[in-house]
């Protein structure tokens, strides 16, 4: 079994009397990628924040590759690679002298920088560029620049806040295939938080933060495997009409719009009557069906069921609820 | 014919050298919902700022609701409802009342009014609670409640569902017909490409450019070059180095936990399973599957830098 490198235990850290994380455990391997999910004010760049030692918890213990955080936090960080979404560079700076800038601020000596600054610039494919100013760099290589600093002192774990939120999808691909070949070649351990679905469910772990607790974790094909048969997928129009309509019939627990169709959480044991029902009003109502199917469902479909439930007692969910009755 | 509420022609706008708008002409159709889709710093911000007369155009024009934006911005922000990326709004304030502070700078005082408008957006129960105590997806809604308390026309939502939770998100998309079919139109900027699918027609943007701007089932047709195939192998890049030899192949990608490929559309399913048994990799799946509009921005971006680095050359 590969080793820890990453080891939350019980942390919590409240701000007056907000409660941003409570009581959560949390770990991360070598060749491991955890995806962690969730809404603005979950408490998830609070818990980055303590993970990379940049802020105390209240209780509960961190240990960064064996190291405890509280005890040693020097030699803890220096395990740590850390990359937020709003990272900065120094826009007089060209590549190199970034980058020699966060090797020195790190430790690393002439020797050590100089060798290991090309290496790097060579994995993330800005080798060719490291005369250029910071400032003249394009939004994606900046982005390859950033993974760079965070790179430079060989760190064994990597802390990455929303690398890649609200950037171009070409940088977004590049990014994960660099994210991927490092856990594979050199088995960095990756905590890694996205507003993105598509990214999540590539990840080797996803969490569900919600109000400061991780309120599901799984690897993504296990959790995607308790859902299967029980979603059915609706192609056809207006899917707001079809929405209405399906979420009355029995049997069917949930309706939701995903693009351009309609997803409905249904009990296993109501698929072909449901099916039957919704064939049957699209006659009678007029309303075009193009296709009903079951498919697999997506991390969406679970996050949905997840969020649901854990909203079930407050009053938006009520309301939505009822707006769509 | 139908009333056009947006009107833009060669709208650009520049900061010193660098052009954040670049001659972006559209037309936008009263009761339709258009999404704005492009990363950060694309010019969805800026454009929707020339488009309420916050910000000077550097040349093209544009009218909004029948209003030149640059002799009538006050005509078109009294008819127009901005959500902003970053809404402002005062937490320590309950939601009641930043909602009477900012219907207030509209002249709205009528309480009925201002209680139907918190229905509207669901939020009624939470209207003595300070914003600093709500969630992120009810400020969203009360953002949404400031933006049409003064009965807009035409609504501009920037980013509004940028860090909200999904269920969150898909309630403030219906949230968002439902205002339509109350007679608004709504463009909505978003950088998540599976929510420009709700849209009836969809604009993407990248530096600067409109690219496009169509229906999302026109854009999958017209604009992708061939076929969409989901590929599963082990390992993943190594599939990925294979592929992008396999003759045809115009694009491969990661895709959730596959990949994404893009091919002319004479490749044969059985070319790209050879190619991948051949070279040993495991639990190979290949499935055709239906184009996304994430595979037509990415094929819109590969024509863009073709194009750029020949004029380069």
């Amino acid at each position: 079994m590969a080793e820890k490198l990453l080891l939350a235990n019980h942390i919590s850290r409240s701000f007056g009397a907000l409660q941003a994380v409570k009581d959560l455990t949390l770990q991360v391997r070598g060749g491991e990628i955890f995806g962690l999910m969730g809404p603005d004010g979950a408490g998830k760049t609070t818990l980055m924040r303590m993970l990379c030692g940049a802020l105390l918890p209240d209780s509960g213990e961190i240990h960064i590759d064996g190291v405890d955080m509280k005890r040693f936090p020097d030699k803890a960080r220096e395990a740590i690679g850390y990359l937020s979404q709003r990272f900065s560079l120094y826009e007089d700076l060209t590549v190199l002298e970034n980058l020699r800038f966060f090797a020195e601020v790190r430790g690393l000596d002439r020797h050590q920088w100089q060798p290991r600054t090309m290496e790097i610039l060579e994995f993330v494919g800005l080798a060719e560029f490291i005369h250029r100013r910071a400032g003249n760099l394009s939004g994606g290589m900046r982005q390859k620049l950033g993974l760079a600093t965070a790179l430079v002192h060989h760190p064994r774990l990597l802390l990455l806040d929303e690398p890649t939120g609200g950037v171009d999808p070409v940088t977004r691909q590049d990014f994960w295939q660099l994210l991927i070949r490092l856990v594979r070649e050199e088995y960095v351990g990756v905590l890694v938080s996205t507003p993105y679905m598509d990214e999540a469910i590539r990840c080797t772990y996803v969490g569900m933060m919600i109000g400061g607790e991780l309120v599901l974790e799984g690897a993504p094909d296990q959790l995607l495997k308790e859902m299967s048969g029980q979603v059915l997928e609706l192609q056809g129009s207006p899917l707001s009409i079809w929405r209405r309509a399906a979420a009355k019939l029995p049997g069917v627990q949930d309706a939701q719009i995903f693009g351009n169709r309609l997803h409905l959480k249904v009990d296993q044991a109501s698929l072909r009557s449901v099916t039957r029902a919704l064939k049957r009003t699209a006659r009678q109502e007029k309303l075009n069906l193009i296709r009903i199917e079951t498919v697999d469902p997506t991390l969406d479909d679970v996050f949905i069921r997840v969020l649901s439930r854990h909203m079930d007692t407050s009053d938006l969910h009520t309301q939505t609820g009822e707006r769509h009755a | 014919m139908p009333e056009l509420v947006v009107q833009t022609h060669n709208l650009t706008k520049k900061f010193g050298d660098f052009t954040a708008v670049d001659a972006v002409s559209f037309q936008v159709q009263a009761g339709e919902v258009i999404g704005y889709l492009g990363p950060n710093g694309s010019g969805k911000t800026t454009t929707i700022r020339m488009l309420l007369g916050l910000l000077l155009p550097t040349s093209g024009s544009a009218e909004v609701l029948g209003f030149d934006i640059l002799s009538h911005p006050e005509q078109v922000r009294r008819q127009s409802g901005y959500m902003s990326q970053r809404f402002a709004l005062y937490n320590d304030l309950t939601v009641w009342e930043n909602l009477v502070f900012y219907a207030g700078a509209y002249g709205e005082k009528e309480k009925d009014h201002l209680i139907a408008t918190l229905d509207r957006v669901g939020i009624l129960n939470q209207s003595r609670e300070l914003v600093s105590t709500l969630p992120v997806g009810w400020r969203q809604r009360l953002a949404l409640a400031i933006a049409i308390v003064h009965r807009p026309r035409l609504l501009f939502l920037d980013e509004p569902t940028s860090g909200v939770d999904p269920l969150a998100r898909r309630s403030f998309w219906d949230l968002i017909y439902e205002l339509v079919d109350d007679g608004m139109t709504a463009l909505v900027t978003t950088h998540f490409m599976d929510e420009a699918e709700y849209c009836q027609r969809v604009g993407i943007m990248r530096a600067g450019k409109l690219l496009t701007m169509d229906t999302p089932e026109a854009m999958k047709r017209d604009i992708l070059p061939g076929i969409a195939w989901n590929i599963r192998a082990r390992p993943l890049l190594k599939a990925i180095a294979v592929l992008e030899a396999v003759p045809g192949v115009l694009r491969v990608g990661l895709s959730g936990n596959h990949l994404r490929v893009i091919t002319t559309r004479d490749t044969r399913k059985s070319s790209l399973r050879r190619a991948l048994s051949t070279n040993h990799l495991q639990s190979v799946q290949v499935d055709r599957t239906e184009p996304d509009l994430e595979d037509v921005f990415l094929a819109l971006a590969q024509e863009k830098d073709q194009f750029v680095y020949s004029k380069a050359d």
